[in-house]
């Protein structure tokens, strides 16, 4: 028995769609099996599937060389399958133990919880992943990083053979990823074998033995990783060549439109830039430097307690985002789904909504305008969407951005936070958004770039401040700026502004 | 009106033909009501002679009056994800404080203009409370319900205040063109409601607010602002269900429209306005209140007990609502 397991032949038909088309997946014991493919290629689905969450159309899993139905997440994980979201699955106000035992609570002979057994089975996993907590923390005590630990030491709790990790290092800094880069490789050694679902190529080549490629649906392939390489990968996946990774063209660079002075606030210290118009800053720094939170001063979120912020030369109050969107400023925040788009809501209505004041005469709106403004923007940023009309919860990720960004160009904004604008959208997308901030900054938007993919900053920034603990402890221009320099800075290990 | 501008973009997505989906299910979702009217009404005209008469279905329009009121003015707070309880309570208050001014001073229009400006007042508390206070809806219009209830029965201590003059009974049973006046008040409300929320951005805000509070407030939507006002009109809508109901029954007291909060949300939400907020219409709140008023008719005419009935209405309310949730899967 050469597979631990093969999904073989697969397919689903959701209504209109045809999300996978005789799709096969072999997994062998202890390998890291990486499966990559654009958003919408049927990697959920086909995980899915495997946890019992969709029920197949036709193909069968073959598990342990037993053909087996999964019904639901509780098969599955009683099989010895286990999945750990990207969205974590934790129970916040509940304790480390608690939540691994979840459902599944030892009991007595009384019929009462056995917590004494429940806190020192958790011990014990927490010590074999190396995890120094106390089991009785509570979640909403931990961070992304050691919620994803629970998370594996849940999934070992149920003698798990298969672990799907998707986007397990999304949210992660370089040294958590080590960590759970390492913890995977023990995983591995222990006979545990890992499907890992990325979109961060460069991790496939650290991490991954084989990988299988999927497209729009459809199996494209198994490989060796090591006898494969990246650009092939990305081949693969987009089904044509991807030509540039970061389509940087310079911008005329100009007058100062945004400066901030001496900045303070809960989170923030001391904060002082410049941006200019036509320049596309970035904002580097690891998870929890400020950079999400300096956005969100700027943008009259979260208040300020001291210093100034200063539009083409004028001392502003900014302090709601209504604020900030009348001195020309919009942000395209972290997280689109629940914080830059009205899921319920179409395209035209998100498009319009910062600028809706402009579509209304007298008091009704002029419905008329805003369907012609929104289809010219729509084809200005290329929304891939049947309609202005249709729902956004529809549209795929990429195509959701744009409509973000379409938003803010219809509010005709000078000023524009990007923070993390590339975060789970695949490689296509991702040159399309690119090109898109750098037509923007060539027509006289400034652009502040907060991103955690440093080779994003590098590729497309003109100059680089990097945060660490709220300060700004270092500024690079583009020819000077390197992986290392910025790391440096950004650990506080170095600092070069006074 | 829209659809005729629409696809002027080409159909090269696979998402395309989901959306379409979409926008079916809400359609079903539309004329699943409309269905259920009409089997309805079927099974009535079948089972019951006086059932299909004009003097019949007018009856069932007037009795569903002052709840269609209540229910209209509710639907902007459901919108907005939230939930009005002290509806009944602000009624008997408008309608006591309209009666004790035209007891004591006799103006009409005083007494009209007093009655609104005090359920305006209370829905705008209301919002105080919510934005101000931070507090949840649901404990903030709480407060409201046993609030304003109790400030009508000091008011009147408890008597009941009968014998209104003749121009405020024409409100609530006078005719206008042979119909009845307040269903002509519900048509003209139902048409204010359609243009605010489709219309104006007031309309837009709330779908955005109740579609996603954060990402309005991040597109530079005042969500405080706008749901002052928006609470501020569900008690209007109060204040003028308060003085239709005074007129119909030629008394105003501190004891009524108990309970009629639970009727005016269960119509909404039966019109399949969205309890998670962002979504619904007034076209399917008044829709709701018609099928309660139908319900409500058609039982009484088969004899069932008003115990009974309270029993169908609760299984109806959990019917389309589960029906609902089964569609969204």
């Amino acid at each position: 028995m050469e597979y631990i397991l093969e999904m073989k032949n697969i397919s689903k038909q959701f209504p209109g769609v045809k999300a996978l088309n005789n799709v096969n997946l072999n997994i062998k014991k202890g390998e890291v099996h990486v499966l990559v493919g654009e958003n919408g290629a049927g990697k959920s689905t086909l995980m899915k599937i495997l946890n019992g969450v969709y029920s197949k159309d036709s193909g069968e899993i073959v598990f342990k060389g037993k053909q087996i139905q999964i019904r639901n997440p509780r098969e599955a994980q009683e099989a010895g399958i286990s999945i750990i979201y990207q969205e974590l699955n934790l129970i916040p106000k509940l304790s480390v133990a608690e939540n691994i035992f979840l459902g599944r609570e030892p009991l007595k002979k009384n019929g009462l919880i056995d917590w004494k057994m429940v806190y020192k089975e958790t011990e014990v996993l927490l010590k074999k992943l190396e995890i120094d907590l106390d089991p009785r923390t509570k979640i909403n005590k931990l961070g992304i990083a050691q919620q994803q630990m629970i998370e594996i030491a849940k999934a070992l709790s149920f003698k798990s053979d298969i672990i799907v990790m998707d986007e397990p290092t999304s949210a992660l800094t370089d040294k958590e990823i080590n960590k759970l880069f390492a913890v995977i490789r023990q995983l591995k050694e222990s006979g545990v074998a890992i499907i890992y679902i990325s979109h961060r190529l460069e991790e496939i080549k650290q991490i991954g033995d084989r990988l299988t490629v999927l497209r729009d649906g459809n199996y494209i392939g198994t490989y060796e990783v090591k006898d494969i390489d990246i650009d092939t990968i990305i081949q693969l996946m987009v089904g044509r060549k991807v030509d540039e990774k970061y389509p940087k063209e310079t911008a005329e660079i100009s007058d100062i439109v945004l400066e901030v002075r001496n900045l303070n606030n809960a989170k923030l210290k001391n904060i002082s830039f410049r941006l200019k118009k036509g320049e596309i800053l970035g904002l580097a720094g690891l998870m929890g430097a400020g950079r999400t939170e300096l956005a969100r001063a700027i943008f009259g979120v979260d208040p300020i307690n001291s210093g100034d912020i200063y539009i083409n030369g004028i001392k502003k109050n900014i302090s709601s985002p209504l604020d900030a969107i009348k001195n020309g400023i919009g942000l395209l925040p972290e997280d689109r789904r629940t914080q830059g788009l009205i899921q319920k809501m179409n395209v035209l209505e998100n498009i319009t909504l910062p600028n809706l004041n402009s579509f209304v005469d007298r008091i009704f709106i002029n419905k008329k305008r805003e369907i012609n403004k929104s289809i010219e923007f729509i084809e200005q940023v290329n929304i891939r969407t049947p309609s202005p009309l249709a729902k956004v919860r529809f549209l795929s990720g990429g195509n959701q951005q744009k409509v973000v960004l379409a938003k803010w160009l219809c509010a005709n904004v000078e000023i524009i936070i990007f923070d993390e604008p590339t975060r789970g959208i695949d490689v296509g997308a991702k040159v399309e958004i690119y090109k898109l901030i750098c037509n923007m900054a060539k027509r006289g938007k400034a652009i502040l770039l907060i991103s955690s993919e440093l080779p994003e900053v590098l590729g497309m920034c003109d100059r680089i401040l990097v945060m660490h603990e709220g300060e700004i402890t270092g500024e690079l221009s583009r020819q000077e700026a390197t992986q290392e320099k910025i790391l440096s800075y950004a650990t506080g290990r170095n600092k070069n502004v006074g | 009106m829209l659809d005729n501008n629409e696809p002027k973009l080409i159909l090269n997505d696979r998402r395309s033909r989901l959306d379409i989906k979409g926008n079916l299910g809400e359609y079903l979702q539309r004329f699943g009501i409309i269905i259920a009217l009409f089997l309805m009404c079927a099974f009535l005209s079948i089972t019951s002679p006086h059932f299909l008469t004009v003097s019949n279905l007018a009856n069932v329009l007037l009795q569903s009056s002052i709840n269609a009121i209540l229910a209209l003015g509710v639907t902007f707070v459901i919108i907005t994800g939230g939930i009005d309880l002290s509806l009944g309570s602000v009624l008997a208050l408008a309608g006591v404080v309209m009666g004790v001014i035209l007891q004591n001073y006799g103006s009409i229009i005083i007494a009209i203009v007093a009655a609104l400006i005090v359920g305006a007042l209370c829905g705008y508390i209301n919002g105080l409370f919510i934005t101000r206070l931070n507090l949840p809806p649901f404990i903030a219009t709480l407060g409201m319900m046993s609030i304003a209830r109790g400030l009508a029965l000091v008011i009147t201590k408890g008597y009941p205040i009968s014998g209104l003059p003749e121009p405020i009974r024409f409100i609530g049973a006078g005719k206008i063109l042979g119909i009845s006046t307040p269903i002509v008040i519900v048509a003209l409300l139902f048409i204010i409601c359609h243009i605010i929320l489709t219309q104006t951005k007031l309309g837009r805000y709330n779908y955005a607010i109740g579609g996603n509070e954060e990402a309005a407030k991040l597109s530079g939507v005042n969500v405080n602002k706008c749901k002052v006002i928006l609470y501020t009109i569900t008690g209007l809508f109060s204040g003028i269900a308060g003085i239709v109901l005074a007129a119909r029954v030629n008394s105003a007291l501190a004891i009524a429209g108990m309970g009629y909060e639970l009727d005016a949300i269960a119509a909404a939400v039966i019109g399949g306005v969205s309890q998670a907020g962002g979504e619904g219409s007034v076209a399917g709140t008044i829709l709701g209140a018609i099928v309660m008023g139908v319900l409500r008719n058609g039982l009484n005419l088969l004899d069932v007990s008003t115990y009974w009935q309270q029993v169908v209405i609760g299984l109806v309310l959990v019917c389309a609502v589960s029906l609902d949730q089964l569609k969204r899967r």
